[in-house]
């Protein structure tokens, strides 16, 4: 039986660590050949670059090397996949390998398409590369005021980011004393500041306590950077003097050119994880279509649920359990406080007040990551 | 015209079905159909809202066993 992984971020390595040790036997017996295919070489922590853009993470940080992160049992290569055959249970890649495969699962991930907008890749600052990230921080650092306006695209990973960073950007404009000649101008797609109905009931009077201004049902059309303006699909146009972006992101090319899924979004069925009309082909992660968060902790539950049904499909050749939707997000609150978002597809979060210990426990996580992408946590 | 886009957002709290709609209107044509599935009641005022907001059209509301079904059309 050949099991092969398709990246090697956070759901693949998590996925492809939880199946070495399920299967352990299994692969010494050479009954089961488990293969990982990415990208790169080095393992990125992405949510660091939230962080590295306030200055408050380096970008050494954000990396490990893969193969340090992987069961032995895993068959690694850095050779990033540009055709897959679907019907011939086949993918093949850029060194020209073809490999085959039983079960293929799908996690490459997401990327920032900034180019949907009509200037924003020239005039906006973005956190979502850690280029982008150190020329925020370049840029926040020379800044001498004047409106500041985070604008945010759909669908985007992380949807706790235009949150966090509206409340570290307070954060870190009062440390620099500037805070008097800031106005901060937070705006949002849908007719509330955040989508999760209870996350937008605590923050919108965290956002008024500390004077950041917001608009709502504000969609990206069009920024006139000689202008500095920046005009919604609603109607409404804003001046800035900075703006911040959480951009619209897109599947990865390669899945959208193959015609896996419109935009790069694989269809699959959100329970089983498998790719619409394929048994044998599954996604997690940033790039399903899921109308679920794109966030590492929903690509760490799917990892989970699958790793735990492709076991038990090699032992008894069927699935035991559904993935239920669960997501878990941390929300960074500004003053060293954060909160966190728990939910599935039944139930909604309720998030608590924030407090100072769930901020540290969040910077631990930060560290504590590299323990949970190898499974041991 | 194109055939109804459906869009299953039922139990999606984060992004949420009208989230869930903004996106998939991006790449849907003028004048297509797009069906949005939702078990939050909300959908049937925020949507609608944001709709008019921002110049397309409710074809169809209608609540069936606790889901939503709101069929919008792309006007521009
Ligand atoms: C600024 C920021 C803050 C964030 N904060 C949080 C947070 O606080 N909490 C949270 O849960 N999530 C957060 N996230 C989101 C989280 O990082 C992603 O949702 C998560 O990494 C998705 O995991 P994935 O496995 O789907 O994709 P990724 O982790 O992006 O991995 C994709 C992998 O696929 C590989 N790959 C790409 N193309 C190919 C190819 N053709 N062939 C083979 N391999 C390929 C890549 O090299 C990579 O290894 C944040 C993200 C950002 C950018």
């Amino acid at each position: 039986m050949k099991i092969l992984i398709v990246g090697g971020g956070m759901g693949g390595t998590i996925l492809g660590n939880n199946l070495a040790r399920r299967l352990a036997q299994e692969i010494k017996a050479s009954k089961v050949q488990l293969t990982m295919l990415s990208a790169s070489d080095k393992h990125f922590y992405q949510p660091g670059l939230l962080y590295l853009a306030v200055g408050a993470m380096m970008p050494d940080e954000l990396y490990r090397d893969q193969a340090s992160l992987l069961e032995p049992g895993i068959d690694f290569h850095v050779d990033p996949v540009e055709e897959f055959l679907l019907d011939d249970n086949q993918v093949k890649t850029q060194s020209g390998t073809t490999y085959d495969y039983d079960i293929l699962v799908i996690a490459t991930g997401s990327r920032p398409y900034m180019e949907e907008i009509p200037g924003l890749a020239e005039n906006a600052e973005m956190f979502y590369t850690e280029e982008g990230a150190l020329k925020m921080l370049a840029r926040l650092r020379e800044f001498e005021g004047g409106r500041v306006v985070i604008t945010v695209g759909v669908p985007h990973k992380c949807p706790m980011a235009p949150l966090e960073i509206t409340f570290m950007l307070h954060d870190f404009f009062k440390e620099r004393d500037i805070l008097d000649k800031v106005e901060l101008y937070y705006t949002y797609p849908i007719g509330r500041i955040h989508s999760l109905e209870n996350v937008a009931k605590w923050a919108t009077p965290e956002f008024d306590q500390l004077g950041i201004k917001y608009e709502t049902f504000f969609n990206m059309k069009e920024i006139d950077g000689d202008n500095k303006i920046l005009r919604s699909e609603e109607g409404s146009e804003l001046e800035y003097d900075l703006l911040v972006t959480i951009p619209a992101h897109k599947g990865m090319e390669v899945v959208e050119n193959q015609g896996l899924g419109q935009n790069g979004w694989i269809p699959i069925d959100r329970l089983r994880l498998n790719m619409e009309g394929r048994d044998n082909v599954f996604a997690i992660g940033d790039t399903t279509n899921l109308p679920i968060s794109k966030a590492g902790s929903t690509a760490h539950f799917e990892a989970e649920a699958l790793g735990e049904n492709i076991a038990s499909m090699v032992k008894i050749g069927q699935s035991v359990r559904d993935y239920d939707g669960k997501v878990f997000c941390f929300i960074e609150a500004g003053k060293n406080r954060a909160t966190y978002a728990s939910f599935d597809y039944l139930n909604p979060p309720d998030p608590k007040p924030p407090t100072r210990t769930v901020h540290w426990f969040k910077v631990a996580y930060n560290q504590l990551y590299w323990a949970s992408a190898r499974g041991l946590l | 015209m194109a055939e109804k886009i459906v869009i299953d957002a039922r139990g999606s709290f984060c992004p949420g079905p009208l989230m869930e709609l903004i996106a998939k209107l991006k790449s849907a044509q003028v004048g297509d159909e797009l069906e949005v599935l939702s078990s939050d009641k909300g959908s049937a005022t925020d949507i609608p809202e944001w709709i008019a907001k921002a110049g397309h059209q409710i074809v169809e509301s209608r609540e069936e066993r606790g889901i939503w079904h709101i069929t919008v059309r792309k006007m521009k």
